[in-house]
């Protein structure tokens, strides 16, 4: 970044710059100079980093509409339930004692790409924060393969208000406690309750709204043949008809099913029409935000790396004075700041940190490789063309496959990083490997291993419906490396999932390497 | 160029609903935080803000999570300074080592402060108060708008017609604003003149002298106007508080060894009631403590609800204090003075007749209101609920309920009893405001 040309050589080629050919100077902000340094900032994001985005919408918030956005899950609008009230009432009180600052920006995965600037800061945050979150973030929601296959950023602000409305009049008809009966126990689900191996089905608002009628009349007045109580025949051997009834009953239920909402949403014998379509909103909610979890690293990452491009043209230019400049990188250092694992600051790996490292290391291979470099990535190292380098990777992967790619003995090196065994049975834990030659591979895997969310979080899935029985709903956790759930919490959402069902659950922990039965655990042990 | 929208007026409280569904669901591990505040804080600090911690009960969000003390795994850390392959860290616990990146402050484990609103909501719930009642002794004190005195600013509907009409007038002599009477006389002279057959020069003159006059008087009633902005006053009011008085609240209680830890937690709600009521009506409330077991002394809150003392029960001694306290200090021309007393009803058979005789002859006469709880077991609740036999104070007390309607008494087993001692108090409101 330590590019010399003067700053005061060139000025901004749009011609509302002030005489001095800064942007802007003080730290009051208005409106014409935000438009006046978005204006600039675009340029230089289209021109040199070749960047894509949605057209943005810039809203300016108080810190307390700040705060109310963080209790809604940073969504604009949402219904009401009582956990995101709990939220607020935490993140106030982070706030009120100056335990932590509020973010300076929120951003809206939606199109137009909604930004949200807080009125307290300063123009240098403004725009900073304009770099950030209406190029970077932006950028990589209007480009990233996940955002782009698996949600619908244009219908998303529209359903939830649908999804709002929908849920008011619920709690006018049917009573807020039977609609947050429901939603509590959707809750708990929600990590359940997304489609991690195929497309969800493409969210349509304007449909949505006059489906929602004809779906749940259709579904009033239609029954399911699953649920038959009489047995077909009384003849033949009892043994084979129960196989055979089980291979047709999975297949006829899609089973095994790793969506439990959705299968509780399609399947569940008790639930009303309008206790399905609650079920739905929250699952749509939690598939929304399935990409946005998985691609972390990389969408802070690429918001950082911009905002810190861009601000440094900017000021190479001439157009943001040393001040100014000089509050920005504070800021800048602030958000990118990493503790060591010893450090009380210590709280996990910094995505912003770590983001902003590997793509500025990807920069780094590209235009001065070393031989170490040329080994590993034989493809980018030299290549001389960053941008692109960079705009692919942004394009194609997620935290785990990004990790995986591009992760550099140097970076690794730069970081310390080391792996600390854990087993649950020993006293004490055990280093596995460090930055070294023979540990790189090992803690690069295992790095990309641990924002694969597939792997860390419990794989629970229904297996199977005893229909002719007791109507009992089989579930199956694969427990790998011995890890096995949390017990008060399994029960909790034991329960919640027979509120949905209406009859009886049973979780069973399979062991996935052996394919033996660890334990089994059944809504009928736990009670109320 | 990017929309910009400014929101900042939007409306705020966004999460107001939310917040209130969240209090519902915390409703009785919230309830039972305030109860304890107000068997352990003072009487006054009933009626304010509290902070409560986190209810952990009814508001835990359960999901499938891995437990971690379970199986194998690995953690990658930065910021390595001198470990091998091989080495060994103790885990978390004997100091050092790599926690698992997670949490370091629990959602669930934080205190938020509840209104003062939602404070009296909680500690009303089981003392079953009528609506109208609740309302009364939510609102904050009450005010009636005074006269007082006149301003230059105010709402056209407080114009006051007679100062505005004074200053009009005061300000058109001093600038000598020609009056009607003048220019009618001028009209007058001019058109005796003008009528006049044949015009000479010093007529002609007379008239034109006259018409430049005449024009000359008419241009200054225009430029000073007849009521101007400057001379319109206002009615100007003063928000005064209602009724503004001074109370004092007696609390008598009997602190022998049969008082215990419900009793006195029961009769601590009384008292919270009553002081929360006075404290509505009056600019100024000061609270008396008095305990009492064969002898009376005047104590702080502290001793009041957490010390015993032993010793026989002489109620008068009780009552006799408070006389005397009276006399010395809240003369009852300057003060409204409650009573509220709370006991178990034992009492030495002799001194009841003396406490007759003291409440007739002089107590009752100074209190606006003497309000008396007898606390009694709740298995006993069903033998005594309507019968006139009991303690022997409870007899005694009988005979003066008769006598005088500012004095109520009860018995109660439990919060919910409380508030019929009251109601009489709290009938009483309406009429007293329209009086006031």
């Amino acid at each position: 970044m330590a590019n010399q040309t003067s700053k005061f050589g060139q000025t901004g080629k749009s011609g509302q710059t002030s005489k001095s050919g800064l942007l802007f100077s003080g730290s009051d902000w208005d409106f014409k100079t935000l438009s006046r340094a978005y204006e600039a900032i675009e340029a230089i994001a289209i021109e040199e980093l070749h960047l894509d985005v949605y057209p943005v919408q810039m809203e300016i918030i108080s810190s307390q509409q700040m705060l109310d956005a963080y209790s809604s899950v940073g969504m604009p609008l949402m219904y009401r339930h009582w956990s995101f009230g709990k939220h607020f009432l935490y993140q106030e009180l982070l706030y009120r004692k100056g335990g932590r600052g509020l973010a300076y920006e929120l951003v809206i995965n939606s199109n137009p790409c909604i930004v949200y600037l807080m009125e307290e800061n300063t123009m240098a945050l403004q725009a900073l924060v304009t770099a950030h979150a209406a190029f970077g973030h932006n950028h990589f929601f209007k480009n990233n393969h996940l955002f782009r296959q698996w949600t619908d950023a244009s219908a998303i602000l529209s359903y939830l208000d649908f999804a709002k409305g929908y849920i008011a009049r619920c709690e006018e008809r049917h009573g807020v406690a039977a609609v947050e009966a429901i939603l509590d126990a959707a809750h708990a689900l929600m990590e359940q309750g997304v489609f991690r191996y195929h497309r969800p089905p493409k969210l349509s608002s304007e449909r949505q709204r006059e489906g929602v009628r004809e779906r749940l009349e259709y579904e009033e007045r239609s029954y399911n043949d699953l649920w038959r109580t009489l047995p077909r025949s009384k003849d033949g051997t009892k043994a084979s008809e129960t196989d055979l009834g089980m291979a047709e009953r999975k297949k006829t239920l899609n089973l095994p099913e790793e969506n439990l909402l959705y299968f509780l949403e399609k399947n569940s014998l008790v639930l009303e029409p309008w206790q399905r379509e609650i079920i739905r909103i929250v699952r749509v909610v939690a598939q929304y935000f399935y990409p946005q979890r998985q691609t972390q690293v990389m969408n802070e990452g690429c918001a950082t790396f911009v905002h810190y491009t861009l601000m440094n043209m900017l000021f190479d230019r001439g157009l943001i004075s040393e001040g100014a400049m000089l509050e920005i990188l504070r800021n800048h250092s602030n958000v990118i700041f990493q503790p060591g694992f010893d450090d009380p600051r210590f709280s996990g790996i910094n995505p912003y940190a770590l983001g902003l490292d590997m793509m500025q290391d990807i920069q780094r291979i590209s235009t001065e490789p070393t031989a170490e470099d040329r080994d590993w990535f034989p493809d980018i190292a030299g290549n001389g063309n960053w941008r692109e380098t960079l705009l692919d990777a942004w394009a194609n992967h997620r935290d785990e496959s990004f990790i995986r790619q591009y992760l550099s003995p140097a970076l690794m090196r730069k970081w310390r990083f080391f792996i600390l065994a854990d087993a649950a049975s020993e006293p004490h834990y055990e280093v596995a490997s460090i930055h070294n030659e023979r540990g790189y591979e090992k803690i690069r895997a295992g790095l990309a291993h641990s924002y694969d969310i597939g792997s860390s979080r419990p794989d629970i899935q229904v297996v199977d419906v005893d229909l002719l029985g007791d109507r009992q709903l089989r579930l199956e956790h694969k427990v790998k490396d011995g890890i096995m759930l949390e017990e008060a919490n399994r029960d909790a959402t034991l329960r919640h999932i027979r509120t949905l069902w209406g009859y009886e659950v049973s979780l069973a922990a399979i062991d996935a390497q052996t394919g033996g039965t660890l334990n089994e655990r059944s809504t009928s042990q736990i009670g109320k | 160029m990017p929309i910009f929208v400014d929101r900042r007026l939007n409306p705020k409280d966004k999460s107001l609903g939310n917040r209130q569904r969240f209090l519902k669901r915390a409703r009785e591990e919230l309830k039972r935080n305030i109860r304890d505040r107000i068997r352990t804080g003072k009487i006054a600090d009933v009626d304010s803000e509290h902070a409560v911690s986190m209810p952990a009960r009814g508001t835990a969000e359960p999901s499938f999570s891995d437990a971690k003390d379970s199986g194998r795994r690995q953690h990658i850390l930065p910021g390595n300074k001198h470990f091998a392959p091989g080495d060994r860290v103790p885990k978390p616990g004997q100091g050092g080592g790599g926690s698992s990146p997670g949490k370091t402050v629990s959602e669930d484990d934080f205190r938020f402060v509840l209104s003062r609103e939602e404070v009296l909501d909680l500690f009303f719930e089981d003392l079953e108060l009528p609506d109208m009642v609740k309302l009364n002794l939510k609102e904050i004190l009450a005010f009636k708008p005074r006269r007082a005195g006149f301003a230059a600013t105010g709402s056209p509907t407080n114009i006051n017609v007679g100062r505005t009409m004074r200053n009009s007038h005061g300000r058109r002599i001093a600038l000598r604003r020609p009056k009607q009477e003048e220019l009618d006389a001028i009209a007058e002279q001019l058109a005796i003149l003008e009528a006049e057959p044949q015009s000479t020069a010093p007529v002609r003159q007379r008239i034109a002298v006259l018409r430049e006059e005449f024009e000359r008087l008419e241009r200054r009633r225009k430029r000073i106007a007849y009521v101007d902005p400057v001379d319109i006053r206002f009615n100007r009011f003063d928000a005064q508080p209602v009724p503004n008085a001074n109370a004092v609240m007696f609390c008598l209680m009997d602190v022998s060894g049969s008082m215990g830890e419900r009793e006195k937690d029961l009769a601590k709600r009384f008292f919270v009631l009553l002081h929360l009521f006075l404290k509505r009506r009056y600019d100024r409330t000061e609270i008396v403590f008095i305990r009492h077991t064969h002898e009376a002394q005047e104590v702080d809150e502290e001793t009041f609800f957490y010390n015993t003392q032993s010793g026989g029960t002489v109620v008068s001694t009780a009552l006799e204090e408070m006389h005397r306290i009276i006399e010395q200090r809240y003369p009852s021309n300057e003060w409204n003075i409650y009573a509220a007393q709370a006991s178990d009803g034992d009492n030495f058979v002799t001194d009841s007749e003396r406490c007759i005789g003291l409440m007739d002859g002089q107590i009752m006469r100074l209190c606006q209101y003497f309000a008396y709880v007898e606390i009694i077991d709740e298995r006993e609740s069903h033998i005594f609920g309507a019968t006139d036999n009991g303690t022997s104070l409870w007899r005694a007390y009988s005979a003066v309920n008769q006598r005088w309607p500012n004095f109520q008494m009860s018995r109660i087993a439990n919060a919910a009893d409380i508030y019929p001692v009251f109601r009489q108090l709290f009938a009483r409101q309406p009429a007293f405001q329209k009086s006031a």
